[in-house]
């Protein structure tokens, strides 16, 4: 018996309509898989994406171009294939856990510490490089409440 | 410059490419994989765009909008030649008429780029800058079978057999051939042939394929003049069925 469909395109492959079970396929029966990274801006970092199926990496880059750089702004596309990818084992998770505190070492850390310098100068009455800067550039007022702010909202946090 | 001249190389551009845009659109959903069915919708949709924009050209000349001429014009009125028109076939047809207009697409955007109709000069441009992929799409599937098995191999061959006598009706003159080359708009359709016959050999050599060199193209001309294949009619039904529901609908 033929398959129906309300889309004339599925009509026109004249699907016929069996009883056997579905084949799912075996493992391997596919294209391998291939890491995509986009590259925004020339200079930017590659970013992962996703992945595409395909046989070569010229036609993952081909798929890879459709299927990732379609919506946002590209210069660059990488294709890797997944079975290059060196990982850790997930079973060694909790090496990465640190048995202490140690959140000074998050990144979040470094980006207080030029405001801590300027704040310590300040405290000195040195000139910091930083307001020395700004003021050959825009208004001295503009440029005081700037350095200014920068001090008291660290001030406060301590 | 000659009005009329120009809406006749306009129109069938603009028919072409909605066409070729709207028959490859069929295997969105059908593709062989998931990846080729988003690379080939993607493209369709594309080549729609750029069809949209030769019918705002030719709205500038006077004519009906867009949509009007994309939707409401008889079959005669189509400018397209007949290899745009055919079903989608198996795979290997649709991906060889893809190369095969695609390529003759290139041909004729770089000659395009030097138009002296400027309008038309500054949009080939841009597009041809987009259609470098399908131009790319193309080559590297067709490389990438013809290197496979055998199955494969013959399969691009038959489809390239019988594709390619389709294919000349892209190049066929019109009454405004001489014009358009004569004013610099469009080098004569003859020339664009032989640069494409040349790009199809370059691109073709080394996969073992080969255009086939005993065919009558004569059954596949007159689409420029508004013979059409007998598969153009029902494609046209099919693609206006919503507009035709109610033309003056607002979207």
């Amino acid at each position: 018996m033929q398959f129906e469909s309300l889309d004339p395109r599925v009509n026109r492959l004249r699907l016929v309509r069996t009883n056997e079970a579905f084949d799912v396929g075996h493992e391997m029966d596919q294209w391998q898989t291939w890491e995509v990274f986009h590259q925004q801006a020339r200079g930017d970092q590659h970013r992962h994406v996703g992945i595409v199926h395909a046989p070569t990496a010229e036609m993952a880059l081909l798929f890879a171009k459709e299927q990732y750089a379609r919506r946002m702004k590209c210069v660059n596309l990488w294709v890797v294939r997944t079975a290059d990818v060196y990982a850790s084992e997930y079973e060694d998770a909790d090496m990465f856990e640190p048995a202490f505190d140690k959140s000074y070492r998050e990144s979040f850390g470094y980006t207080q510490t030029r405001a801590r310098i300027d704040e310590y100068r300040k405290a000195q009455g040195l000139t910091t490089p930083a307001a020395a800067e700004t003021e050959k550039q825009a208004e001295p007022v503009a440029a005081k409440t700037t350095v200014k702010k920068a001090g008291i909202v660290i001030g406060k946090k301590k | 410059m000659n009005t009329e001249a120009l809406k006749d190389l306009l129109f069938r551009l603009a028919d072409d490419d909605l066409v070729i845009g709207h028959r490859n659109s069929e295997w969105t959903g059908i593709g062989p994989v998931l990846e080729e069915d988003i690379a080939f919708a993607s493209m369709a949709q594309d080549c729609v765009g750029h069809a949209q924009s030769y019918y705002t050209l030719i709205h500038e000349l006077g004519e009906a909008d867009p949509d009007r001429l994309a939707f409401h014009r008889s079959e005669k009125d189509f400018r397209s030649c007949h290899l745009v028109e055919q079903p989608i076939g198996d795979y290997a047809f649709s991906l060889i008429r893809h190369f095969l207009y695609d390529l003759a697409k290139q041909v004729r955007l770089e000659a395009l780029t030097q138009s002296s109709y400027a309008p038309l000069a500054q949009l080939a441009d841009r597009i041809r800058r987009e259609h470098k992929y399908a131009r790319m799409h193309a080559t590297t599937w067709v490389r990438q079978l013809a290197a496979g098995s055998d199955e494969a191999r013959l399969r691009l061959q038959s489809a390239l057999n019988e594709a390619y006598p389709m294919a000349l009706g892209l190049f066929e003159s019109t009454d405004f051939t001489e014009t358009l080359a004569a004013e610099g708009v469009q080098p004569a359709e003859s020339v664009l042939q032989s640069r494409w016959q040349q790009l199809l050999e370059q691109t073709l050599a080394g996969t073992g394929l080969s255009l086939p060199g005993d065919f009558d193209a004569a059954a596949y001309m007159g689409g420029r003049k508004g013979y059409h294949s007998e598969h153009l009619g029902p494609m046209l039904a099919e693609m206006t069925e919503v507009y035709a529901l109610d033309p003056e609908a607002v979207w």
